[in-house]
């Protein structure tokens, strides 16, 4: 039996960066606040000191800040017919656990959508016509636009510090910024970090085929910085040691640097970690949410009663949530009908080695997460896509973020897998190659969704996720087509060979890819086909807001943090000001 | 100043460094293209050269396998020692023997059943059990066929019988024959290239070899020194004696960051080479 908590203001499920800006913002407005984390409590100090933080083994290889899969796994298959089986390790993509979630060993690369990312289906029908996409996408608009959601990025950015230059500032571009991106409405927190050799390289040759690079804007910071939280961040060591490790500087932007200390001075903030959140609990009608249920580390189970209840936990863990606690209509691709895990999309990433001769160092363990050199001439629709018969687009460039010998040491095509040779490869390449990341979008289809399945059961007796999933027709043109471009550039670096080769089906979980999972509680304008309004509201029980990738109803060409942050503190923005004037009230009429 | 290159600087980066490199000479004598009478010789040499170790999980039958299969997939030649001479087998024992080796992190539910490719792992065996399996598998096999052991075979019978296990479908007591290969390669070049403190990577032996650092804090002065050489000794996690604890720092002062002795002696220790 569970014990019955006494009742607060709000609860959110889980503490990661979603979770700790929610809950600022919450407490601020004078709420009394719960903060649920399933994982352990950890810090700069101690927790993520080096020089014990720089071991590739424990973090890189193991995985030490990840989910456990003998807890909690998720199951895959690429589609209907076949039987999902569970993930036993992860590869493919990385969920993590603890305090600060997975902006602890997240990279720091921190872009913003574009305005034909958030409108894409209109734009795309405005641009190509009706009959442009293919049949099986269910690309959608967000309901929000890149101007209603640009004061939120700048907010979120200014939280970070994030490093970079702008292009456009308030229309007026500014050159080696990218040119491609929306009005801003003031330049970054701090300037662009140094440029790595790798960088330079790709800088002089993307220029010289006329593309425009610019610096990757990086929450891994250029310089001090001092937050309008007033916490203060270091400048970036380039020590090599970033996603899937926590910096030791205080130079990544994460929630222990950023705002977590603030938040947890705050009375009406209490924080719970090894708190486990079973299901929310909802009343007699389902019509709103009574709180949640939790299982601490002893075993023991709680029942904490809310009037208002936050869902902030990575985008997978946000739809399974929704499905165990009967919230939603879970989707059916036979139908097409229900929403809750419906339009999962991922990101389809291809990578093209440059090999250089031996007298060129390109030192790759010089690095952070987010510094490096990249083009946007193929993002989004900032090219014609009218000849190619796919939507959507990738970056490339030179973002390197490490040389770390266990899983870095190309060596060339046809090198055998051990043996002297493989040995001579990789003494020779090690040093003298520069890896080019296509960093490329992934649209929502009709087959492609989240669901509970039918066999496979966590440690506490409860159905796995299941993801459905394959790389769309559209998104392997996608990549067959851009690929070749930055086999192009990689031509024109001056290296002695060059070797990429585009995404190819089907799937698999083997190899990492990105951790980019989106989708399954997309955010809309229409109820049939999403499961939170656009200020995450869900439709079905109006006191429970769910924040985070979940939300995006396809995954666009950038990295997803940024846009994760902005909508959180558009949402945050919306419960303050208007939800909690008349609580419980749907903030759009569906 | 003198140009360095990476083997002049292996040689040249302290004692431990110079015994080893001698030591690899001295065993690419015997491995490095043998004529066809050396073979067995060559093939034996690199465990007999190798420090005693004390396994806690491998057995001697397993350890002569392990430690004469490691020495094929990365041997001991002019570019620097091998899997044994870095000590391998002992890292792969002591990750066998220890809670990765016995489904650390490892999702263990059935029901068990063969997936696709792109499903990855789908067996019952945690990864000592599945070395124990295939190990068993392997020793009978030439036992019955060949009436010999893996350790006593030619070097080039031993590349082959580590390619018909690569490429085979064979089961090993229920492990197919290419998942133990796949196993048995990537854990050693993790013990190759992982921290010494894991009991591999010997000296930093591997590190030295291609020019990785390990464990520095630091490159802020360095990384836009296009084409700089890095020549100062590689730092392992154990090793590290600064104990340096990062505290938050009450004012903004950059000052801070020099203070730090990693930083700000690059010059005297660097050259550069190749360049833009």
């Amino acid at each position: 039996m569970a014990t019955r908590l006494k009742e607060v203001d709000a609860v959110m499920i889980g503490v990661g960066l979603v979770g700790t800006m929610l809950g600022r913002e919450l407490t601020k407005a004078g709420l009394k606040v719960v903060g649920l984390e399933r994982g352990n409590p950890q810090f700069t100090v101690p927790d993520f000191q080096g020089p014990q933080m720089h071991d590739e083994l424990r973090y890189a290889v193991r995985k030490a800040f990840m989910q456990d899969n003998t807890k909690e796994a998720i199951t895959f298959r690429n589609n209907v017919n076949q039987t999902a089986l569970p993930i036993r390790r992860w590869e493919s993509f990385l969920p993590g656990t603890g305090l600060g979630g997975a902006a602890v060993h997240w990279n720091g690369q921190t872009w913003r959508f574009q305005d034909s990312d958030f409108q894409m289906r209109t734009k795309t029908i405005q641009r190509y016509g009706q009959n442009f996409m293919d049949p099986e996408l269910t690309v959608q608009d967000w309901g929000v636009t890149a101007a209603e959601i640009e004061p939120y990025y700048d907010r979120f950015e200014y939280l970070l510090g994030t490093s970079g230059l702008a292009g456009n500032v308030k229309g007026q571009k500014n050159p080696g910024g990218n040119p491609f991106e929306d009005a801003r409405s003031r330049g970054y927190p701090t300037p662009p970090m140094k440029e790595p050799y790798g960088s330079a390289i790709f800088r002089k040759a993307a220029a010289s085929l006329g593309y425009h690079p610019f610096p990757q804007p990086s929450s891994n910071l250029s310089q001090p910085y001092t937050n309008p939280e007033g916490l203060t961040m270091q400048t970036c060591m380039f020590c090599g040691y970033c996603e899937r490790f926590a910096c030791e500087h205080y130079a990544k932007s994460s929630p222990q640097t950023i705002l977590l200390p603030v938040l947890l001075k705050d009375k009406n903030f209490t924080l719970k970690t090894q708190s486990h959140v079973l299901h929310i609990n909802l009343s007699q009608d389902k019509k709103t949410a009574t709180g949640v249920t939790y299982i601490d580390a002893s075993g023991k189970q709680f029942e904490q009663p809310a009037k208002l209840v936050i869902l902030c936990g990575f985008a997978l863990n946000n739809v399974r949530m929704l499905l165990l606690s009967g919230i939603g209509q879970p989707y059916d691709p036979k139908t097409g009908e229900g929403t809750v895990g419906r339009n999962y999309a991922y990101q389809t990433m291809s990578t093209v080695q440059v090999f250089f001769d031996e007298s060129v160092n390109i030192n790759p363990f010089m690095r952070s997460g987010a510094n490096g050199t990249a083009i946007a001439d193929f993002s989004c629709d900032n090219f014609d896509h009218g000849p190619h018969k796919f939507v959507g687009g990738a970056y490339f460039g030179d973002v390197m973020t490490n040389g770390r010998p266990i899983e870095f040491h190309p060596t060339p095509p046809g090198t055998p897998a051990w043996g002297a040779a493989w040995k001579a490869a990789v003494v020779k390449h090690y040093n003298h190659t520069i890896v080019l990341n296509v960093h490329g979008s992934s649209v929502s289809t009709r087959n492609n969704y989240l669901d509970l399945d039918p066999t496979y059961k966590d440690a506490w007796g409860l159905p796995l996720l299941r993801i459905t999933f394959d790389f769309p027709a559209n998104d392997l043109r996608m990549s067959q087509y851009i690929t070749g471009k930055a086999v192009e550039v990689g031509r024109a670096m001056g290296g002695r060979l060059v070797n990429g080769s585009a995404r190819k089906g089907p799937y698999g979980i083997t190899q990492y890819q990105t951790t980019h999972n989106t989708g399954g509680t997309v955010m809309g304008l229409d109820p049939k086909t999403s499961v939170v309004n656009k200020y995450l509201q869900s439709w079905d029980v109006p006191n429970l807001f769910v924040i985070g990738a979940s939300n995006f109803p396809q995954n666009a060409t950038y990295n997803p943090t940024d846009t994760v942050g902005a909508l959180a503190y558009f949402s945050a923005n919306a419960i303050v000001n208007q939800y909690l004037k008349s609580p419980g009230r749907p903030l759009v009429q569906a | 100043m003198e140009k360095l290159t990476r083997r002049t600087f292996f040689k040249a980066a302290g004692a431990t460094a110079a015994a080893l490199t001698s030591q690899a000479q001295a065993l690419t004598r015997d491995v490095q293209e043998p004529a066809q009478g050396q073979a067995v010789n060559a093939g034996a040499a690199p465990a007999a050269s190798a420090a005693p170790v004390h396994y806690i999980f491998f057995r001697p039958d397993e350890a002569r396998f392990v430690e004469a299969a490691v020495a094929r997939l990365i041997p001991a030649d002019a570019n620097g020692p091998g899997a044994v001479e870095a000590g391998v087998p002992n890292y792969i024992d002591r990750q066998l023997g220890g809670a990765w080796g016995a489904g650390e992190r490892l999702y263990r539910s059935g029901p068990w059943q063969a997936g696709l490719a792109g499903q990855g792992y789908q067996l019952p065996f945690t990864p000592s059990e599945l070395f124990r399996n295939s190990l068993r598998a392997v020793n009978d096999d030439l036992q019955k066929r060949r009436n010999t052991t893996f350790d006593k075979l030619p070097g080039k019978e031993q590349d082959a019988y580590l390619e018909s296990l690569q490429t085979g479908q064979q089961s090993l007591n229920g492990v197919p024959a290419h998942t133990f290969f796949e196993s048995l390669l990537a854990l050693t070049i993790e013990g190759f290239f992982a921290d010494p403190i894991y009991g591999g990577n010997k000296d930093m032996a591997a590190w030295k070899m291609i020019g990785f650092p390990g464990a520095y804090a630091s490159y802020y002065h360095l990384v836009d020194q296009y084409g700089v050489l890095f020549t100062r000794p590689p730092i392992s996690i154990g090793e590290d004696n600064r104990r340096t604890i990062h505290i938050m720092p009450a004012s903004q002062e950059p000052k801070a960051i020099g203070q730090n002795p990693v930083h700000g002696t690059e010059a005297a220790h660097t050259t550069r080479k190749g360049g833009k």
